[in-house]
């Protein structure tokens, strides 16, 4: 369990921030969602393509913190082929796990390598940063358009 | 009283020109910083520096016991009760009253209105005097570099009456536009709202020079001065502003209680802004007849235990003298300033000729809310964001920026810790 902010930094940022994958635009998308973050201001768009229940393609844009992008990035990696309900299971146990109410260390889960955020739930002010792509990949799902971080699922 | 003894800083208020880069000695900072309790904390194993001031700023222990001594010893309800608490307790709100009159210069305590904020007293102008005399067609001028809480109950009002929001634009330093300014006045303007100090630029408008341009079009001016108030001289018959509001939490007092200042004239032209206890003369069930100024705005109970400690703030700031106060926070930032230049990739927002005790900042492309969680963990409190001016943000096409604001109780050696602690956030994101 990564608990010191200093560490989570130091893994997710030096790669997917300064690399984000699937960033740009998605030729083909049938699916997009821009999410927001009033409080400070962190907005993204995704463009997802699903071809039968699968997610066949994904990418994202915009403009966030570090930790907003390096989570958008690798949930593009991570749901990327998985079929709508696997990655709406993930969007649920992402969401817990940044809010400390799911234990990755103790409680099933298949998070996989996105547990290096398990750490953002040390930091009340940030968790919102982590959680928008998911919020915002819900979004494209239920074809909502826009989301915001003041919004409950 | 053994409370108003207790209630001055234990520091001379002489200026100390040992040392030529500050107000304050070092053994008069090091006094001033052990009133304050908060200042002793350390924060993930570092001493804490409080850089975030103008967010809110800390109390000293003056009026924490000021505080005290109220709940323990005097409290009850006020302007009713005939037993010796209820007058006692009347007495030192009122007292209150006119400690902020001194304050701020005002010509009679009736002009002196006790809110739950800044924001409240914009609301209760907007309400009081916007919604009674401004109307279809008119105007409303306010700057572009206004907090949220003084353009949106304008816009609210615009809306509501089908007036119309007229912008003060700025300069890339965040220097109002005065040829602008003027050009926007009309016979349609009918009001002006304007920040004293911007709280994400820092800022300082002329506006005594601002507000006669408004009279000489007969428009009534408001000065948002929460960030102003704290830190430097205010004189409201000087400037000659209409209303003046500013918030007790920025200036070493208690969060819930503000102030309006009104010139009394206008303010007795203007409605009611809340209905309840304490704004009436009399009520029936035909008609009510409201109090005289200034309790026709304070319905119901007030935070009488805050505005009592606002009291004692008052006399604390007065006793260490705001020009102290404006030399030490201007050499803070003069040197704050000249370190932040000398970072790569450091940008300083809001770089006006006349400025208060901000540093707004942007740092390569690493976003402001990821310097502030690392500065954080360095014990440095910065507020990182929109600081509640997203125009502001837009105007200089950035999300957000990290901001240290200072106060007189912040040293040198804070300043050279918030700038070691930028090096090791570039340091991560290298």
């Amino acid at each position: 369990m990564m608990n010191n902010p200093r560490a989570l930094y130091q893994e997710v940022i030096l790669d997917h921030n300064k690399k984000p994958r699937n960033f740009g635009v998605l030729e083909n998308a049938n699916r997009h969602a821009e999410g927001h973050n009033p409080v400070c201001g962190d907005h993204i768009t995704l463009h997802v393509k699903i071809d039968g229940g699968h997610i066949s393609g994904i990418s994202f844009e915009g403009q966030s913190c570090a930790i907003c992008k390096a989570s958008a990035s690798m949930m593009t990696g991570q749901v990327k082929g998985k079929t709508v309900v696997e990655a709406e299971t993930l969007i649920q146990e992402f969401r817990e796990m940044a809010t400390g109410k799911l234990d990755v260390n103790a409680q099933p889960h298949h998070l996989g390598r996105l547990t290096v955020f398990a750490g953002v739930s040390e930091l009340p002010s940030r968790v919102k940063c982590a959680i928008l792509p998911w919020h915002t990949l819900h979004a494209a799902f239920k074809d909502m358009g826009s989301t915001s971080t003041e919004k409950d699922f | 009283m053994n409370v108003r003894a207790k209630n001055q800083p234990q520091l001379s208020s002489t200026p100390n020109h040992a040392n030529a880069t500050s107000a304050f000695s070092a053994s008069n900072i090091e006094r001033i910083r052990a009133d304050f309790p908060i200042l002793q904390r350390s924060i993930h194993g570092k001493p804490l520096v409080y850089l975030d001031n103008a967010a809110s700023s800390q109390m000293p222990q003056q009026v924490i016991d000021r505080l005290a001594h109220y709940q323990t010893h005097e409290h009850a309800n006020i302007h009713r009760g005939v037993h010796t608490l209820s007058q006692n307790a009347t007495t030192e709100y009122e007292n209150a009253r006119l400690k902020v009159m001194n304050f701020i210069g005002a010509k009679e305590s009736r002009e002196i209105i006790f809110t739950h904020g800044t924001t409240e007293g914009i609301n209760l102008v907007m309400h009081g005097y916007g919604r009674r005399f401004i109307g279809e067609g008119d105007e409303i001028i306010i700057s572009a570099m206004e907090h949220h809480s003084n353009i949106v109950p304008w816009q609210m009002l615009c809306e509501e009456k089908k007036a119309r929001l007229r912008i003060i634009p700025m300069n890339d330093a965040g220097e109002l536009l005065l040829d602008e300014y003027a050009k926007l006045f009309n016979k349609n303007t009918k009001f002006v709202a304007l920040t004293h100090v911007s709280n994400a630029l820092g800022t300082i408008n002329p506006v005594r020079e601002m507000i006669a341009t408004a009279h000489q079009y007969g428009a009534p001016v408001l000065l948002d001065g929460a960030q102003a108030a704290p830190h430097m001289a205010v004189n409201v018959q000087d400037l000659d502003c209409d209303f003046y509001v500013f918030s007790s939490h920025k200036m070493c007092g208690p969060t819930g209680v503000g102030i309006l200042y009104g010139k009394a004239a206008l303010l007795e032209k203007m409605q009611p802004y809340q209905g309840g206890g304490d704004m009436i003369l009399n009520v029936t069930f035909e008609r009510t007849t409201y109090n005289d100024i200034p309790h026709k705005f304070e319905a119901g109970t007030p935070a009488i235990a805050a505005g009592i400690g606002l009291g004692a703030a008052i006399d604390y700031i007065t006793a260490i003298g705001l020009e102290n106060i404006a030399a030490h926070e201007q050499a803070l930032l003069e040197y704050a300033s000249e370190a932040a230049r000398s970072i790569p990739g450091l940008k300083i927002i809001g770089t006006a000729q006349h400025k208060a005790a901000v540093l707004s900042f942007i740092l390569d492309d690493i976003h402001p809310h990821d310097i502030g969680t690392l500065l954080d963990q360095e014990g440095i409190a910065v507020r990182a964001g929109h600081h509640c001016a997203q125009p502001v943000m837009q105007r200089f096409g950035i999300p957000a920026t990290a901001r240290a604001s200072f106060a007189f109780y912040n040293t040198f050696e804070e300043v050279d810790a918030l700038i070691a602690g930028i090096h090791t956030v570039k340091k991560v994101f290298a």
